[in-house]
């Protein structure tokens, strides 16, 4: 059963409580040591391989080494031909068959181990294969778990001392009342600068003689006059 | 020096974008750090380090604080917001409804800063969009 089915099926449990394992610690025992065994066996083939690829560069070296000796005794037995020395030309010949047959073998065997060393790859790629799927699976086991356990960490302790977690109305009202705090800041700025603003123009009417005290004298004298006229 | 004590010092001496970070290690058997990002501490957000990921966590509201009949369209506009909220996605552990970010246990600092200031954002709107759905 897949891992995520079985999470599934543990989470769905109703006599669950928050925090207790998701997946039973036999089920994670036998993950763990599948990984294990899977790695053994990739050291185990690993050690086979080195083993085998020696061997097999062992031979291909002496297959080498074959062939120049049979292209050597086929040159010598040309120009033994050349010279009419049959005798000669036919002990090579000999020789040359002699060689032709142990590179027929030492090419038998270099196929066969060629053969193990793929086949020894390819347990290494299924082994590693499993390893990773385990451990995959094994950490959405893990993090499940540090997910809950971290969650009634977090419950205990901070409820006991703070209203954070609580309830989402109080959060909701503290964000309401950081953005009224924001908005009443930047009201204030505006208010602010609308003021200094009034305040410039002010001081510039009084300059001007326009407002300010000379202005207040004039036209208290002009409403006095006004009235002894009347 | 653990993963999670690293980031606290790092977290602790730092201005982000703006932000600064208030951390509070919470003791217990899981190492995990609670994170106030500044001008969005409302939504305090918990990291914790896996042997895979790093997780960052904002509870949002239990499901008993829902409006009861409205769970299954609130579930489903979860689902749909999931996808183009930057970062962020939603989430349950138990009863409760989480927003969260995970990331590589090889991110750096900045990557983590940028998490945890993106989700505090996303966790303070989506407690907004979210008001209809509470009781």
């Amino acid at each position: 059963m897949s891992v995520l089915r079985k999470i599934w099926t543990a989470l769905r449990g109703s006599a669950r409580e928050l925090g207790d394992a998701v997946v039973d610690a036999n089920s994670i025992r036998i993950f763990e040591q599948e990984i294990r065994d899977a790695q053994a066996a990739i050291d185990d083939s690993k050690r086979a391989l080195t083993g085998v690829m020696a061997d097999k560069m062992k031979i291909d070296r002496r297959l080498a080494e074959l062939n120049d000796l049979i292209a050597d005794d086929e040159a010598s037995a040309v120009k033994a031909l050349e010279q009419d020395n049959e005798a000669l030309a036919l002990e090579v010949a000999q020789r040359i068959a002699k060689r032709e047959a142990e590179r027929k073998e030492q090419f038998e065997i270099a196929e066969r181990l060629a053969s193990q060393i793929a086949s020894l790859r390819q347990k290494i790629d299924a082994a590693e294969k499993i390893i990773a799927d385990h451990q995959r699976e094994l950490s959405i086991v893990r993090t499940t778990e540090s997910v809950q356990k971290a969650t009634v960490q977090i419950v205990d302790n901070i409820a006991a001392q703070d209203s954070t977690l609580s309830s989402a109305r109080s959060s909701l009202e503290r964000i309401k009342a950081r953005q009224q705090r924001l908005d009443d800041r930047l009201a204030a700025g505006e208010v602010l600068a609308r003021e200094s603003g009034e305040q410039a123009l002010d001081e510039k009417l009084k300059a001007a003689g326009i407002k300010g005290e000379a202005a207040d004298a004039n036209a208290i004298l002009a409403r006095l006059r006004a009235r002894a006229e009347s | 020096m653990s993963l999670l004590q690293d980031m606290t010092l790092s977290l602790a001496n730092t201005v982000f974008e703006g932000h600064r970070f208030d951390c509070l290690p919470i003791s217990g058997e899981q190492e995990v750090l609670q994170v106030q990002v500044s001008g969005l501490e409302e939504m305090p957000i918990y990291v914790t380090v896996t042997d895979t990921q790093i997780l960052c966590i904002s509870y949002l509201f239990k499901k008993s604080e829902l409006k009861e009949g409205s769970i299954n369209e609130l579930n489903a506009l979860l689902l749909e917001l999931s996808l183009p909220m930057p970062l962020s996605s939603f989430g349950m552990v138990g009863d409760r409804y989480v927003i969260y970010g995970a990331l590589a246990l090889t991110a750096t600092a900045e990557h983590v800063m940028k998490e945890l200031t993106t989700l505090a954002s996303n966790a303070v709107d989506a407690l907004q969009t979210l008001e209809p759905y509470l009781k």
